[in-house]
């Protein structure tokens, strides 16, 4: 019954879009490259190195940037999660940081998301108080984490806790989110979600006066991991 | 807050109008608000060069998806079948809730959580939903706020601008169960996140609404700051977007460019907290996401905008509201005085093609038509010209030049007084005899010009003849100076003030 009222919708918005006047003007391909190129020229920053301007433009958002490199990350991780006295942190398994992870933290303070979300909503709504995740790079034109769910990250990994803390490595930054679509060939294989993060979630519904901490995370910690020697 | 509301009324316009005008709480929320939005978005585009070459391809790329919409809506709909996600077509906002209703009933649910979607107020969801018992929960802030006052957005972007903190807490503390009152903002925010957080949970059923559609990837594209649009997308079991046929964009990589502009535009910011890009529901070893992902894509008289070549800029609109936050009309009658789901400038170009030109003819002329709308737009669309033509229509019911079928309500609002004013405007005029005879007799019958004159003499004083033509006064006095401003210029320079 809906399925045919559907039909019989489509087809009519279909006849009606095709009687249409056609354009007298024939719009060309839009290029995309060429106005990236363009305002690339144009941005006096970039002189600066990248990793300064992301974490400036991070913390104009209010995300808290610690700095580590590959071999004490999970030290730093587990100072900032004592520090804010995190009690209950939730990580997936079989990612890059699984095995520093499990090693810096007490196994009473780590859960690792093995269940779905179906059994295992009371106590990621009530109890985890920090998720920690992946990225799959960064954006240095506005302090941006690309995130990328997949099965052992899943996307409410980063959504419910209180605190997401992402572990964002300084070699997979890109100048904007065009370079990284481009770079990363977006097109060709998207996830179930994709995500561009930029700082905590935040509200300024009332009155205009700016909240951090509407409906997503209150906190966001990114470990910036220097892995690369800098020129 | 005064107690006459403004109704939800497009042929209340003017009433409405004259309600907000008389309200100094309201006036002072909208020119604050439309100031610092204002002034936000200047600080995103410091240089000019830059913001026109950023809108010629924001323009370039709407353009171009408008140009092949039936071929992109036709791929958009292949490559989300082949992702999993079930599309659904609605000619009216009654196919559209009917949609809704079913796929609830399927799943025997009563509570949906939403993002913000303007294409579901459009629809009136809400109501409708209520209607069948299920409760439609608006998680966005100021869509919250609005939904416990049974009040209505007056701003697509910032809905409850015309709230004060003050307005806040006392809904709060009448309608959420042991809030108590507090105007500290942070607390109203954090008991405004406790509240829904329990529905976020036990919700069955997720809407949103949808930025952009691309076409190649077969993906949703949603951009906000809250994270309810995130979590109204991944937590219910069921997700149900809902959008206008014309979101549609051919790319993946024409995202990028559209949704900075999109958030400069609207907010001032050179992004915003979440950009969510949803593909599929939840595919097989997944852990979460909806199992469910339903998009309903709606016409409500879009394909009559595309239909002619005139209007069909009209559904370039990404939806930023830079132009309502930069019309001197907008902030002084408020976002509510329209009476319509989108207002300000492009409510006044959208709202004719949706409802009709009939119940909308005050719209198009809500507009001191300064341009102001059309510079800002972030994708070109030339909304002073589309009111002119809009007015045109409502005026006459003939076609206009390039026109090819009559609009809804087209010629509306015409009326016999102006009608026959204009013809004996254009005899006179047309006429050389005529027009001599006129002259030489309306300086001498100044004496019986009315002094009430309709509308003309609410604000300004009456108009009368000179006592002599300008015709007499040329030829007689060629030398004697002509004085510069009479009563009638000054009146006009006073009508601003």
């Amino acid at each position: 019954m809906s399925l045919m009222d559907s039909q019989r919708a489509r087809h009519a918005i279909f006849s009606r879009l095709r009687e249409a006047i056609p354009a007298t003007k024939r719009v060309a391909e839009p290029d995309v490259d060429a106005c990236q190129a363009e305002h690339a020229a144009n941005d006096v920053t970039r002189a600066s190195p990248i990793i300064d301007r992301f974490i400036e433009r991070a913390r104009g958002w209010q995300a808290e940037v610690i700095e580590t490199n590959l071999q004490e990350w999970p030290t730093t991780l587990a100072a900032a999660i004592e520090n804010k006295k995190l009690r209950r942190v939730l990580a997936g398994r079989n990612t890059w940081l699984a095995e520093g992870i499990a090693a810096a933290l007490p196994s009473t303070d780590l859960g690792w998301y093995d269940e779905p979300i179906d059994t295992f909503k009371p106590v990621l709504f009530a109890e985890i108080e920090a998720g920690i995740t992946t990225t799959r790079g960064g954006i240095a034109e506005t302090g941006s984490l690309i995130l990328w769910p997949t099965l052992d990250e899943p996307r409410t990994l980063s959504l419910i806790p209180p605190v997401h803390i992402a572990v964002l490595r300084a070699s997979e930054l890109h100048e904007t989110l065009h370079d990284a679509m481009r770079a990363q060939s977006w097109a060709d294989a998207l996830p179930t979600n994709a995500l561009l993060v930029t700082g905590p979630s935040k509200t300024a519904d009332i009155q205009r006066l700016l909240v951090y901490g509407a409906h997503g995370p209150k906190q966001l910690v990114i470990l910036l991991v220097r892995d690369k020697v800098e020129a | 807050m005064s107690s006459a509301r403004p109704i939800a009324d497009p042929r209340a316009f003017k009433d409405n109008a004259r309600i907000v005008v008389a309200d100094p709480v309201l006036r002072r929320s909208f020119r604050g608000a439309m100031d610092f939005l204002t002034e936000k978005r200047a600080a995103q585009f410091p240089d000019t060069n830059g913001f026109n070459r950023l809108r010629a391809l924001g323009q370039q790329i709407r353009q171009h998806a408008l140009g092949k919409l039936p071929e992109l809506l036709e791929q958009l709909e292949r490559r989300l079948t082949a992702n999993g996600v079930q599309v659904h077509w609605a000619e009216s906002a009654e196919d559209a809730n009917r949609i809704f209703q079913e796929i609830a009933a399927r799943h025997d649910a009563k509570l949906m959580v939403k993002g913000k979607s303007m294409v579901s107020e459009e629809i009136e969801l809400n109501h409708r939903m209520a209607e069948h018992g299920i409760d439609c929960i608006e998680t966005d802030m100021g869509e919250y706020i609005l939904q416990l006052d049974g009040d209505r957005p007056s701003h697509i972007i910032m809905p409850a601008i015309h709230k004060t903190k003050e307005d806040v807490a006392h809904i709060f503390a009448e309608h959420i169960p042991g809030a108590g009152y507090t105007d500290d903002v942070n607390e109203l925010i954090a008991i405004g996140r406790r509240a829904l957080r329990d529905k976020f949970r036990v919700a069955k059923i997720g809407v949103s609404g949808v930025n952009f559609m691309v076409a190649e990837t077969g993906s949703l594209v949603l951009v906000e700051n809250e994270g309810n649009g995130r979590l109204s997308t991944t937590v219910p079991d069921v997700h149900i977007a809902i959008t206008g046929i014309e979101k549609v964009i051919e790319k993946l990589e024409h995202v990028a460019p559209l949704f900075t502009l999109l958030t400069r535009s609207a907010t001032g910011q050179a992004v915003t907290t979440y950009l969510n890009i949803i593909s599929s529901p939840r595919r097989k070893g997944e852990k979460d996401g909806p199992r469910e992902v339903h998009l309903v894509l709606l016409d409500n008289g879009r394909t009559q905008a595309y239909r002619e070549e005139n209007f069909r800029a009209t559904l370039q609109c990404i939806r930023c509201g830079a132009c309502m936050n930069h019309c001197p009309v907008y902030a002084r009658v408020g976002g509510l005085s329209y009476g319509t789901t989108y207002p300000g400038p492009i409510g006044a170009i959208i709202s004719p093609h949706l409802m009709d030109l009939d119940s909308t003819r005050d719209l198009p002329t809500a507009s001191s038509l300064c341009g102001a709308c059309g510079e800002v737009c972030p994708v070109g669309i030339p909304i002073p010209e589309l009111l002119m033509q809009l007015r045109e229509a409502g005026r006459h019911s003939h076609l206009s030049i390039g026109q090819g079928s009559r609009l809804k309500g087209q010629g509306s609002a015409r009326t016999i007084g102006e009608a026959l004013a204009w013809k004996a405007w254009r005899l006179l005029y047309a006429n050389s005899h005529l027009y001599r005879l006129f002259a030489w007799i309306a300086p001498r019958l100044r004496g019986l010009t009315p002094s009430h004159q309709a509308g003309w003499t609410r604000s300004r004083s009456a108009l009368r003849p000179a006592p002599r033509s300008m015709r007499e006064r040329l030829s007689k006095n060629l030398s004697t100076p002509v004085p510069a401003a009479g009563p009638i210029a000054a009146n006009e320079q006073r009508k601003e003030a």
